[in-house]
């Protein structure tokens, strides 16, 4: 019996070793993986500016050089954490120059630990796109765009959390 | 009583109508007679657009020293004053940002940005930002192309279709209009939208 119970333990003192390893290494790997960044032209671009499903979609227009919109992305990367219960998805669409991908945005994105998805739009066509995506946009970042199937808003400003959230909370309880 | 509140009620209607219309006239648009202004130079000397009397208009351009945007264009911009200030449309360059915001923008750095890269356009700050709300820019760049004598608006936008990479432009807007304007024409291209950074102030 004590024999057993010895057994016993010991297997699932094993199980439980190896399953903490492998989470360890889950960890390590995301954290030292490649990040790719999808570099994507306008018309690639679209299809995730007018998704027709249930979720509410946050879409950030930044770049890494860009001072107010790097204060705010903490804001967009915890409304990301925060209502992912609640069917609410960010995407960090990026206007950094294709050149400093490698040199400034993937060692950014490791830096601050980015959660949301990152995308590259690496389009010319300034003038076709800029009010394609918004009429009333002149082009200035920081801009978000907030949508979900029922409703669609831009906004060519900075955010607080608490403004943002406020924004957000008007998709989701209209 | 009633008539009392009932204009009472007009009242606060009017005020909030009248909040909103100023709220949502952003400057000049297309057409418009710009008010003249008197900003100072990078080498001291205030300038004004009735200084310039030989001239036929203006490529104005808000610019500055920090965005990376304002940067991949400077040569641009180096380049149109070369060729169209003898033509009669000189570039006046423009910083709108506050430097209490930004303070690789104080005057100070103008000077110094001017002098590395041989601006060969004045390079005016904006003290106080009074000069660019009247304009309605929103970013650096911004363009304005305005011609003499009536001091009206022909263009607002881009300087060309690749504000990223000088290499990839298709369409020149800038050269196009002032073109176009040089030949007595009308300009064939009104506005233009580009990306570029949000103007600095502290809030």
């Amino acid at each position: 019996m004590i024999r057993k119970s010895i057994f016993l333990l010991a297997f699932l003192a094993i199980i439980f070793s190896c399953k903490k390893e492998k989470a360890k290494t889950e960890i390590s790997e995301k954290k030292h993986s490649k990040i790719e960044v999808t570099s994507l032209d306008y018309n690639q671009l679209k299809p995730y500016l007018e998704r027709k499903d249930d979720k509410t979609y946050v879409v950030n227009f930044w770049a890494t050089w860009c001072a107010p919109c790097v204060k705010e992305l903490p804001y967009f990367e915890k409304i990301n954490k925060a209502y992912a219960n609640q069917n609410v998805e960010v995407l960090l669409v990026s206007l950094d120059f294709p050149k400093q991908v490698d040199k400034k945005l993937i060692p950014f994105i490791k830096r601050r630990n980015l959660q949301s998805e990152v995308v590259l739009l690496d389009d010319t066509n300034e003038n076709v796109w800029i009010p394609a995506i918004n009429e009333n946009w002149s082009g200035a970042l920081p801009a978000t765009l907030i949508y979900n199937k029922n409703n669609r808003k831009f906004y060519e400003q900075s955010f607080t959390y608490e403004a943002l959230e406020n924004e957000l909370k008007t998709f989701l309880n209209p | 009583m009633k008539t009392i509140k009932s204009t009472l009620l007009l009242a606060v209607i009017a005020i909030i109508t009248l909040a909103f219309t100023v709220k949502t006239d952003k400057g000049y648009k297309v057409g418009d007679t710009i008010e003249d202004f008197s900003l100072k130079n990078v080498d001291g000397d205030k300038i004004s657009l009735k200084d310039y009397d030989d001239v036929k208009g203006f490529i104005i351009i808000f610019t500055c020293n920090t965005c990376p945007y304002s940067l991949a264009n400077e040569d641009r911009i180096i380049a149109l004053q070369d060729k169209y200030e003898e033509l009669g449309y000189p570039v006046i360059a423009i910083n709108p940002n506050d430097p209490k915001a930004q303070p690789g923008d104080s005057f100070e750095k103008m000077k110094v940005r001017a002098e590395e890269k041989g601006f060969n356009f004045p390079y005016l700050f904006d003290e106080g930002q009074k000069v660019y709300p009247k304009f309605g820019a929103s970013k650096t760049p911004h363009v304005y192309i305005v011609s003499k004598p009536e001091m009206k608006v022909e263009y607002i936008g881009a300087i060309d279709d690749s504000s990223r990479d000088a290499s990839t432009v298709k369409v020149k807007y800038i050269e196009t209009v002032v073109d176009e304007l040089l030949a007595g024409k009308t300009p064939s291209i009104t506005e233009t939208r580009a990306i570029g950074c949000s103007i600095k102030t502290v809030k």
